[in-house]
């Protein structure tokens, strides 16, 4: 008789995704990051996993589907599918407290939390992720990734790139 | 939304539209790659451009799910009769300042024009657009601070500045060339028009120019460059359809 195997649960899934990291930024889990919007399993331990883009242009998200998919099959499903779409849109809101403060580890300043409309404002005065000054300027709202700003801290001198809020 | 042939093909149409221009004028953003005037220019640039490309690639998988080609041979391989972009998005990078502005005019209608589809019945467009247009403001941030700074800086930038918005506005006016489906589309509520558009295009566009000391041309001499719409395009597109399918074209079963 084949042996039956016990139902893998979704706290079991969510904690093996802990594991992936954000390909750009290896200090944050994709889970903390926000963008794993869906997980279903089916009675015979089938994993759907829907994920959302960080940013549309993003070059990791094929990536970041190969990764979980591995993470997955290590557990005991008889199957995984991982799927990218659109039907939840992410917004740096969706990061956890933890997801921030590991952008912080990661020397990124984290985006602050906003009302759903971001202003150039926000840009202006980003706390510096070294001295936590507010006395900064933006650099450039573009660097060397889809998700970050470059600025300048006029406190420490320091050169810093923050994770720049979405809505 | 439940949506009969005829409609089907006006909706297809529409999406072309949106999503060429996004493709066409990230292309010629990424040519700034290697060329911008200081460092910062250089990743502003070639960021939006990945922003714009990877948006439009969306809309083409929209597309292919209603039955169109794969995105790349969508993107690759169709013939510049067969593009519906605006001819503002075809013409080559010239200096940074015509690339300031035409990206200046086209990120704020752009925007709007995301706005708008954000309600559109055609939910997985109306999806997207909820994405694009956080992203695309950090691109009106970028044309909106060069503009007001350089319009104001000084006598050469001032003129430099006007002599590019004088260039473009017409080609900018084509963004809004109203197709024959408009009515098809209002009716089915995907999309109000482009003459809405362009009205609260018109009104943010002055409020900024203004605060940047340029002048706008009076609205009896508009000449807006239509015809992209229809597949009639300047004589920069071809060449440049040539250059970015060059690649694919080598070997278009290839995995990259």
């Amino acid at each position: 008789m084949k042996e039956t195997k016990t139902e893998i649960s979704k706290e079991e899934i969510l904690k093996a995704l802990e594991d992936v990291k954000d390909p750009e930024i290896p200090t944050i889990s994709l889970v903390d990051l926000g963008i794993v919007t869906d997980v279903n399993i089916s009675g015979d331990n089938f994993i759907s996993i829907t994920l959302t883009p960080t940013f549309s242009g993003c070059p990791a998200l094929k990536v970041m589907e190969t990764l979980v998919k591995e993470k997955i099959m290590e557990l005991d499903a008889s199957g995984v599918e991982v799927k990218t779409t659109f039907d939840v849109q992410w917004n740096t809101n969706m990061i956890t407290v933890k997801g921030l403060a590991a952008l912080k580890k990661h020397g990124l300043a984290p985006p602050e939390r906003h009302s759903g409309l971001v202003q150039i404002e926000f840009l202006d005065h980003v706390k510096c992720p070294y001295c936590e000054s507010r006395n900064t300027s933006l650099k450039s709202p573009f660097g060397p990734t889809l998700c970050r700003s470059l600025h300048y801290c006029n406190d420490c001198l320091q050169a810093f790139e923050q994770f720049k809020p979405v809505s | 939304m439940s949506i009969n042939t005829g409609e089907m093909k006006d909706i297809k149409e529409f999406l072309y539209k949106i999503a060429d221009d996004q493709l066409i004028i990230g292309h010629r953003n990424s040519e700034w790659t290697g060329l911008g005037p200081v460092l910062e220019e250089d990743i502003a640039f070639s960021s939006i451009a990945q922003d714009k490309i990877g948006q439009s690639l969306h809309i083409y998988e929209i597309l292919h799910s209603m039955g169109e080609e794969v995105p790349d041979i969508i993107a690759f391989a169709r013939k510049a009769k067969d593009f519906r972009c605006s001819h503002l998005t075809e013409y080559p990078i010239g200096e940074y300042d015509f690339s300031l502005m035409r990206n200046f005019f086209f990120n704020h209608a752009e925007h709007l024009r995301f706005e708008m589809l954000a309600s559109s019945s055609l939910e997985p467009l109306a999806n997207l657009a909820k994405k694009y247009k956080g992203e695309i403001k950090y691109h009106i941030m970028h044309s909106d601070t060069w503009v007001k700074q350089l319009g104001r800086a000084n006598e050469e930038s001032h003129t430099r500045m006007q002599s590019a918005l004088d260039k473009t506005f017409n080609l900018a006016l084509g963004i809004f060339e109203e197709s024959d489906f408009a009515d098809a589309l209002r009716e089915v509520k995907v999309f109000d028009g482009e003459s809405v558009l362009q009205d609260k295009w018109f009104e943010e566009i002055s409020s900024i120019l203004d605060k940047a000391g340029l002048v706008i041309p009076e609205r009896s001499k508009w000449v807006p460059s239509y015809g992209g719409r229809k597949g009639q395009h300047t004589e920069y597109l071809e060449p440049m359809l040539e250059e970015m399918g060059e690649v694919f074209r080598l070997d278009p079963k290839a995995e990259w």
